[in-house]
């Protein structure tokens, strides 16, 4: 977490009051929880009452997807079929999944192109092939795997000529994109704390005034009747700060990372040759804005099994990322880089290096030293069975 | 690291001895919903995470490796397409063989490490290399890790041989693992049902065939196929006559080629002579001369003295008292008497019996 949130989090833990309550110590909770609202409101481009708390990520994707979607239904029921991007987050695809099974939904899966980005033709074509039928379109703003950009605003206004709403899942674009809900266009929008150096377990859905959405959470209805649930006062002073702060230090922060990262890939290049980067260019332009997220590097290594490197890039004190395991902890194929195009052979044998405020060229020179020795030990260990079927 | 007290407390003592650990955990299933309740599988998500707590109350690192088509194609077709031949395999056995010690050594091995560590119950000098029985002689796992060569066996590493298991659950409540009473598990890891019969219905289907009287030649009734049988077998013959003498009946044999399945009295049932093939030697040098031997049939119990005979395409196996329930697919695994647990000298696969 970022200084500045945990002391205001910190702070804020030593002091009681139920911000629903209309006792003084709820009046003063009440306070810290609405002007909180309002620095993410003015952080972000909404407005206060589009804030709502929730418990982070997951929950607004799903408040988002499924109270949509079923508000759109219940509007009129030939709205079933719910558009999302092949590449995005499970708390978006395994939701839709979801309400294919269970509540009549039918899926629309987005073909992205071989960057991981969905083209505005793409979106168009596929609204309208049933320009009556559709319930919601999900998009994510940034790629959590390969970092790609989305051109939000564009395929906003996409959504908008056929009169759908479009949710995006901006996890991992807040606090270092220039991310305003307004201008954006968005109908709603995903935050979470911990991407931004605030606190695990907190986050907000931006959802726009005029936009119905049907609650999951029943109860005291504390969130504008979208959201039940007795707020959890310091965490969301810890997340207000976060945003204020990251979003204030995005401009510098993106060309800090992205130089760190820049660095990071010259690096491994020099030792790996053959190191292939997913994704966009590294330098690559949307929307006047980076291409793809400047803390994110995804890079291929033919013929080393994923799961190898992660275990001996561990042992020498480098974290990273394979993708996504099932519950039992077996690694999978990312979906994102199949979906891409990539083979099953290369999705398994890839890696996600992700920069943050506490990355230092010092551990990018670790990885440098480190990675030339690992990938020749991964490829003698070769590849294991191909990726389980169900996992 | 299958979750369960011995692998938990192997790696404990392999921590303590100075070694550079990492924990591994085999997933071998492909089916989604792998939790279990009251039956224990290999790759069971609550076992999976039992192994994940006691890595890291070790504070090792864990890891789950997916050796699910190596254990299909290795184990359990090879368990299958041994019972439709008529034999009698055992999973466990292949597993060491093609799995753990193989698939798993191999990727080790060119990771960096020098050995694959495991929980069970044998005594191992790697470098020579000499393994022998467990100190605990109802647990001893030695019969199933027979069929490892030396070049497995010196990558090998067994740390609670040398304990009796009560002694290696009071070892893993007093270090805090919680899977200290964890009970044992019996089945076989891919039959969490333990319906092993069931199993191979569903793999194989129906093959009908005829019981018949080994000595008359008569046909005493009809049979779904002959994976339902294994030598020694008293229930379940479907014969609805007693035989004439009013003795019970056993399967003495299997014919996979034409269905049948021969019956008749226990007395038949002695084994006094064994041919063996792919045989496998501990010491990784095959012997030339006849050497004398106990040989043992089955996981427990099941030994006789007897003298083994190398040949181009095997072994001959003469027992010098005889055991029964000795079935083609088992392995006989041969040991040099010792006083500290007697030695394995290596083993081959039964293939016919007399």
């Amino acid at each position: 977490m970022l200084p500045a949130a945990v002391a205001a989090m910190s702070d804020a833990l030593g002091r009681t009051g139920n911000a629903s309550s209309l006792h003084s110590s709820g009046r003063r909770a009440r306070r810290e929880v609405e002007e909180g609202r309002e620095r993410i409101a003015e952080a972000t481009g909404a407005r206060p009452s589009e804030v709502v708390f929730t418990t982070g990520g997951t929950e607004s994707d799903n408040l988002a997807v499924k109270g949509i979607y079923w508000a759109r239904c219940t509007a009129d029921a030939r709205r079933t079929r719910v558009l999302v991007s092949s590449v995005e987050h499970h708390a978006v695809l395994d939701a839709a999944d979801w309400l294919v099974e269970h509540e009549g939904a039918r899926l629309r899966l987005l073909d992205v192109d071989a960057t991981g980005r969905v083209r505005p033709e793409t979106l168009r074509a596929a609204l309208a092939e049933e320009p009556d039928g559709n319930a919601l379109v999900s998009i994510m703003w940034a790629n959590n795997e390969v970092g790609t950009v989305n051109p939000v605003q564009e395929l906003a206004g996409v959504a908008h000529e056929f009169g759908v709403p479009f949710h995006t899942d901006a996890v991992q674009a807040v606090g270092i994109l220039d991310v305003d809900f307004a201008a954006s266009g968005a109908d709603a929008l995903t935050l979470t704390g911990h991407k931004l150096g605030g606190p695990y377990g907190a986050g907000a859905l931006l959802l726009g005034r005029d936009v119905d959405c049907t609650p999951l959470l029943h109860g005291g209805g504390q969130e504008r009747d979208v959201r039940s649930g007795t707020l959890d006062v310091p965490s969301l002073v810890g997340l207000s700060t976060a945003v204020t702060e990251s979003v204030a230090a995005a401009p510098h922060r993106r060309a800090e990372l992205a130089a760190l990262r820049d660095e990071l890939v010259r690096a491994v290049r020099a030792e790996v040759p053959d190191a292939v980067v997913n994704g966009d260019a590294l330098d690559a332009v949307v929307a006047g804005g980076p291409g793809r997220l400047p803390g994110n590097a995804h890079l291929s290594f033919p013929g080393c099994e994923g799961d190898s490197l992660l275990m001996l890039l561990d042992a020498n004190g480098i974290d990273c990322s394979t993708g996504s395991a099932c519950t039992a902890g077996v690694a999978q194929p990312s979906h994102v880089l199949l979906a891409m195009g990539a083979d099953e052979s290369t999705a398994r044998g890839s890696l996600r290096f992700s920069l943050g405020h506490t990355s230092t060229r010092d551990d990018v020179a670790a990885l440098g030293g480190a990675i030339g020795s690992v990938v020749e030990r991964a490829r003698r260990a070769g590849r294991g069975a191909p990726a389980a079927v169900t996992g | 690291m299958s979750g369960g007290v011995d692998s938990a407390v192997a790696a404990a003592r392999a921590v303590a001895a100075g070694h550079d650990v990492v924990g591994v955990h085999l997933a071998l299933s492909r089916t989604r919903d792998a939790m279990r309740s009251g039956s224990r599988g290999c790759c069971s998500r609550e076992d999976a995470s039992d192994a994940a707590r006691a890595a890291d109350l070790l504070g090792i690192p864990y890891y789950v490796w997916d050796l699910s088509e190596e254990f299909t194609r290795d184990v359990v077709d090879d368990f299958v397409a041994a019972y439709a031949a008529g034999e009698t395999p055992n999973p466990c056995l292949r597993c060491n063989e093609k799995i753990k010690f193989a698939a798993v050594l191999d990727k080790a091995l060119a990771l960096g490490f020098d050995a694959v560590c495991t929980g069970h119950y044998a005594r191992l000098d790697p470098s020579v290399p000499r393994l022998r029985r467990s100190a605990d002689a109802d647990k001893d796992q030695s019969y199933v890790l027979a069929v490892l060569r030396a070049d497995q066996l010196r990558h090998a590493m067994f740390p609670i041989g040398d304990t009796p298991k009560p002694q290696i659950r009071e070892e893993a409540a007093r270090l805090g693992l919680r899977v200290a009473g964890k009970p044992d598990s019996h089945d076989i890891c891919f039959i969490p049902t333990g319906d092993t019969q069931g199993f191979l219905r569903e793999q194989l289907g129906s093959r009908p065939g005829d019981v018949v009287d080994s000595a008359s030649g008569e046909v005493l009734g009809t049979h779904d196929g002959v994976h339902g049988f294994t030598v020694g077998q008293r229930k379940g013959l479907g014969i609805d006559r007693p035989a004439a003498d009013g003795r019970p009946r056993y399967v003495l044999g299997i014919e996979p080629v034409n269905g049948t399945v021969r019956v008749g009295p226990d007395s038949a049932l002695d084994v006094t002579s064994i041919s063996a093939r792919t045989p496998v030697w501990a010491s990784g040098v095959a012997p030339e001369a006849p050497f004398g031997c106990v040989a043992q049939v089955r996981a427990h119990g099941g030994t006789a003295p007897a003298e083994v005979t190398p040949s181009d395409d095997g072994v001959t196996v003469v027992l010098s008292e005889p055991l029964r329930g000795v079935a083609p697919g088992q392995a006989v695994a041969f040991y040099r008497p010792c006083e500290d647990g007697d030695v394995v000298l290596g083993s081959a696969t039964v293939a016919a019996t007399h």
